[in-house]
């Protein structure tokens, strides 16, 4: 009781001191995890394949812990800016284990994923977001698993073998894995140890190796009891796309459990406009691709904060959520959810969500 | 060659006379100016990247270790020497988090990194002026009506008289020493910019409808008065007083060289004014144009630069407010050769004559406007 109101003494004290500034915006100069915004260090970078590497983080105190196969964004900051990126979790969770892991595989002309693998050293700091989604084992321990995955989608599946094997359940698990060649599998031997395990059926298809794709009669041969298993899947869009067709088409659709890994952005054709969702007004409306989302709001009915309607105050800034606008100065397209935007000077490009 | 440069008949004359330049531009010559200015933006943020990162990240850590070390003296404060420096090293981390940190984050020019740390809508500064009013009085008021009378309240802060355009009264007689107060106090000036001094002398508002803003404001002032003036010489016990003596002084060294840099930059001699009536109907090449005609630089070493917070780049901060503040001297090479192409005056000198000129202003304009002058006016 007596240490609890000193405690709170002290930290209210420290913050008048520190006014405007936070406390931690100082104790950070000692040792960035101490900073007040969640980030972590990078303990350990090992290489999979030629194309991904695996990061082991170390998060600081902000950290609420995460779930083996939820997803956490990673904000790393590539040549001066910072860009976030969801990876998924594919550390089994220990009891004690202050340190996490993500594999990230390289996308072609990806800026992160590039940073990620070859600048990025071990003991740089990033930012960390909370881990989210409910990709993750079921609480029933004597479910029976089929996991399906093709290339760097297998990360968040890996966190969940891992899990089960940590905790000594010897789960019924089928995993069906697709990778272009063997030097493309991620976790390859770690794998076929897995598949020495009772319970655990492991089939992987090398595509361009003669292996197949995804589709029914291969699933039907390789785990005919599909229907009774909770089922997982990620992967590229065109694999999502045929499982999720396949179990919606056997009204199985609540047994599937999804996790996207590449956010897909549709092509805005040249100066074109989009919808307008007002994410805290709840309400939308169509934005031309050449009016400024200020007027656009303020047609709608809106009266958002602004000050000099020309780009230069910083009175108008808002949080993009989702999609992208254009500058209308520049002509330039861009914003990447969670960018801060002048309203005042972009426009819709495309479908775009505003935090108005 | 029709068009002024929105400026009086009587500014052109005397600018022509002092200069020797030709100011008279056509129409198209404004646009193209004006296009010139916006491809040397467009070059410079185009490479923006991670140096300026490292730019403004070093001056953040380096500006919280002298506050760190300042105040960290100053407990030692009762031995002259370590007070001095104490007291020294404070002033200097509040110029710095005022100006080149502070006011730089807050026009924006940190964006772009996308660092919710360094934002201009998270960031709140030393200072008793809150960042919100700040955004208003500052980004919006002043820098969109630069120098227009009766817009810009950064003319006189609504206590001094300096644009002959300004309406002469008795009040100004007083005005060398108003302007010693605003300097010595410029946080409170800046704070109460948005308390419209002037409409409260002349009875155009009533005190009571001041409330909701004094409001506003006493919150930051609070916290502001209690840190320096409270809780930091309480914390160091029996040296009360030299922490407090220590404090008070950063603040005023803090105020006495913001005030003399901001008011180097727009009211030297040879810098222009301009009516609502001239701004009527401004393009954006009008726009540059009288943003640079209105803002004065002051020449220095790199040291001078970032004490300013890179105002002695007004010029380049007027045309550029977003561009981080370490890029505007590469800028003022690119616009200098822009204004020479166009015989447009760029008006840079040393910090001696652009704070003795101003500081004759205000001498002059405590007076009311010669014969000559009153007459363009009234005309």
């Amino acid at each position: 009781m007596a240490s609890s109101l000193l405690n709170s003494s002290v930290t209210r004290v420290s913050q008048w001191l520190a006014s405007p500034l936070r406390p931690r915006q100082y104790l950070e100069l000692l040792n960035p995890l101490w900073a007040e915004q969640s980030c972590g260090r990078i303990e350990k970078i090992q290489r999979e394949t030629d194309n991904a590497v695996t990061l082991v983080i170390r998060p600081n105190h902000r950290w609420q812990g995460a779930v083996s196969g939820q997803y956490v964004r990673l904000g790393v900051d590539v040549d001066g800016v910072r860009h976030w990126r969801c990876y998924s979790v594919n550390s089994a969770q220990r009891p004690g284990d202050e340190t996490f892991s993500v594999t990230v595989g390289r996308v072609n002309g990806g800026r992160v994923s590039t940073y990620i693998q070859d600048t990025l050293r071990v003991g740089d700091v990033i930012a960390l977001d909370k881990a989210m989604g409910d990709f993750v084992l079921p609480t029933d321990a004597t479910a029976k698993l089929l996991f399906i995955s093709a290339g760097t989608g297998i990360t968040p599946m890996m966190g969940m073998l891992r899990s089960l094997r940590d905790s000594g359940i010897a789960a019924d698990v089928t995993h069906l894995h697709f990778a272009p060649t063997e030097k493309d599998c991620i976790y390859f031997n770690e794998l076929n140890d897995f598949a020495r395990r009772p319970g655990f059926n492991l089939h992987q298809s090398l595509t361009r190796e003669g292996g197949q794709h995804f589709d029914a009669a291969l699933l039907d041969n390789v785990c005919p009891d599909w229907a009774e298993r909770k089922a997982y899947v990620c992967g590229p869009e065109g694999l999502m796309n045929a499982v999720r067709t396949h179990w919606q088409n056997n009204e199985l659709s609540s047994q599937l459990c999804e996790e996207v890994f590449q956010p897909v952005r549709a092509e805005v054709p040249a100066g074109a406009g989009g919808t307008v969702l007002f994410w805290n007004a709840g309400s939308s409306t169509e934005g031309a691709g050449d009016k400024p989302l200020l007027e656009v709001a303020e047609n709608a009915g809106l009266l958002p904060k602004h000050g000099c309607r020309m780009g230069i105050c910083q009175e108008c800034v808002v949080t993009l959520r989702e999609g992208q606008v254009r500058d209308l100065a520049t002509g330039e397209v861009f914003g990447e959810s969670g960018e801060t935007i002048r309203i005042c000077v972009c426009a819709a490009a495309g479908n775009v969500t505003i935090d108005l | 060659m029709n068009a002024p440069l929105h400026m009086t008949d009587e500014q052109l004359k005397s600018m022509t006379e002092r200069t020797g330049l030709p100011l008279y531009l056509s129409d198209e010559q404004v646009e193209q100016f004006g296009k010139e200015i916006d491809e040397v933006r467009r070059r410079i943020m185009s490479t923006v990247g991670e140096r300026d990162a490292r730019y403004i990240h070093k001056v953040i850590k380096a500006q919280r270790w002298l506050e760190i070390g300042g105040r960290g003296l100053l407990f030692a404060g009762i031995l002259p020497p370590a007070w001095l420096a104490g007291t020294a090293m404070l002033g200097v981390a509040k110029i710095l988090e005022n100006m080149e940190i502070g006011h730089n984050v807050m026009h924006g020019q940190w964006d772009w990194m996308r660092d919710e740390q360094i934002h201009s809508t998270s960031w709140e500064w030393d200072n008793v002026c809150p960042s919100s009013d700040w955004k208003h009085s500052h980004n919006h008021m002043h820098h969109k009506w630069t120098n227009v009378v009766g817009m810009d309240r950064d003319v006189g802060y609504g206590i001094l008289r300096m644009s002959e355009k300004q309406e002469w009264s008795p009040f100004y007689l007083g005005q060398p020493i108003w302007n010693l107060f605003l300097a010595v106090f410029f946080e409170w000036g800046v704070a109460l910019h948005d308390l419209e001094a002037e409409k409260l002398r002349t009875g155009e508002k009533s005190l009571k409808d001041t409330v909701p803003f004094l409001k506003g404001v006493w919150k930051k002032v609070r916290k502001q008065t209690l840190k320096d003036y409270v809780i930091f010489p309480l914390l160091a016990g029996p040296f009360f007083l030299p922490v407090l003596a220590g404090n008070f002084t950063a603040n005023i060294i803090r105020n006495l060289w913001a005030y003399m840099i901001i008011f180097c930059g727009h009211f030297p001699e040879d810098v222009a004014d301009f009516t609502m009536e001239e701004v009527k109907n401004e393009t954006k090449g009008g726009w540059y144009l009288r943003q640079m005609l209105g803002s004065a630089n002051i020449k220095g070493s790199k040291l001078m630069h970032i004490m300013s917070g890179n105002l002695s780049h007004q010029i380049e901060h007027h045309l550029f407010p977003d561009m981080p503040s370490n890029r505007y001297a590469e800028a003022s090479e690119h616009v200098q050769k822009i204004c020479e192409k166009y015989g447009l005056p760029y008006n840079s000198h040393g910090l001696g004559r652009q704070f003795g000129t101003t500081l004759a202003k205000v001498m002059r304009l405590s007076l009311p406007n010669k014969k000559a002058a009153r007459e363009t006016v009234t005309a």
